[in-house]
């Protein structure tokens, strides 16, 4: 008579750390996962409300080519969006039909263009912080997460790049750009801090190997953005009493106003179509 | 941006080449305005290869092309006008000539 398998000693602890669910339900599982909403949900509005706040440039760029090039900075961020919305829910839903306590994006994307260089400012504290992070969410548990990060992340290194370039060529221009460049990086300096917040939604995730975390990359981040400020000649601001709150739907009044023109076709003409 | 403020409109031009895939020669497209050689590539980039247009670009300050004159054009182009001669084509190929 063939003996039973030895029974191990970690068998308790590798019954407890195992899935909640069956291979052969991960799939519809995920599917309905709140965790998984929640951070696609994150992602989906950073990229989203920013995507909206460039466009507000569109047609009032400092030149035709700064205009075309926020344009697609734009449109590239609203793709993502797109992509990461549909995987939280219905994305069109959750984009035009969501009131300003539900969103859960960062407070840095959602603050006020004020000149080309706050808005450059913003562009490369978030970019840098945004390509690093889907660099690494490609190797995200979650395959669909994943595939939408590997998309992304050349857009995402483009972005980079630009705000970079500008960050450069401004900060270690004329005396105007470098008081502006110099005025709008400590605009935006106060919400980094959120950036590489964790809170128990994340680290749930993280666990899990869904969520990337970033404080894994805070050190190589403040590394990237100090060479770009030495390059710029623009000093490091002072570090700020930090705001936080925008995943947990804390906003400043600034997304109440953007939502307002966002949302305002779709919720006043629900049938609309075009 | 007011022109006292901007000096967006100091920049200058530059002409823009697309490849538009391997193989193929870069062909000008049009031009961008841009403060320096890095930009005018990524404005170029922005402007002309946004709808998958190319694989290479290459951007020439337009100060430095040299063009011929108009006024010369008569005197520059006409004179090829009757001498069809030039193209191949012109020449009927004997039968007997197999490789060619």
């Amino acid at each position: 008579m063939p003996s039973l398998p030895t029974i191990e000693k970690d068998v308790v602890k590798r019954a407890t750390s195992a899935p909640d669910h069956g291979a052969f339900d991960a799939v519809t599982a995920g599917d309905h996962d709140p965790a998984i909403a929640d951070y696609c949900q994150r992602l989906g509005d950073d990229a989203l409300i920013l995507g909206q706040r460039l466009s507000e440039w569109c047609g009032h760029a400092p030149v035709l080519e700064v205009d075309l090039s926020l344009a697609n900075t734009a449109l590239d961020l609203i793709g993502q969006a797109t992509n990461f919305l549909s995987i939280a829910g219905d994305a069109d839903k959750l984009a035009f039909h969501r009131d300003v306590l539900d969103w859960k994006n960062c407070l840095l994307v959602e603050q006020p263009n004020g000149d080309f260089a706050q808005t450059t400012a913003r562009q490369f504290l978030f970019s840098t912080w945004q390509h690093m992070l889907y660099e690494r969410l490609q190797k995200s548990a979650d395959e669909r997460i994943a595939a939408v990060a590997a998309k992304a992340v050349k857009e995402v290194a483009y972005h980079r790049e630009l705000a970079a370039d500008w960050m450069i060529r401004l900060g270690d221009g004329t005396e105007e750009s470098a008081r502006r460049m110099a005025e709008g990086l400590d605009w935006c300096w106060r919400f980094v801090p959120e950036l590489f917040e964790v809170d128990e939604t994340l680290q749930l995730l993280i666990d899990r190997g869904v969520a990337v975390n970033p404080q894994s990359f805070e050190d190589e981040y403040r590394g990237a953005v100090g060479a770009v400020l030495a390059e710029a000649k623009l000093e490091t601001p002072a570090e700020q009493r930090p705001i936080l709150g925008g995943r947990r739907g804390h906003h400043s009044e600034h997304l109440g106003h953007l939502l307002a023109v966002m949302q305002f076709l779709p919720r006043t003409y629900p049938d609309a179509t075009w | 941006m007011s022109a006292k403020e901007g000096k967006g409109h100091d920049w200058p031009l530059w002409e823009v080449f697309v490849r538009s895939k391997g193989g193929l020669n870069h062909r000008h497209v049009g031009s961008v305005h841009a403060p320096d050689p890095e930009l005018a590539l990524r404005h170029a980039r922005d402007t002309y290869t946004r709808r998958l247009e190319g694989v290479s670009l290459w951007v020439v300050p337009s100060a430095e092309i040299v063009a011929s004159d108009p006024e010369q054009a008569g005197e520059l182009f006409e004179p090829a006008e009757s001498k069809i001669y030039r193209h191949p084509t012109f020449y009927d190929i004997p039968d007997v000539v197999k490789h060619i």
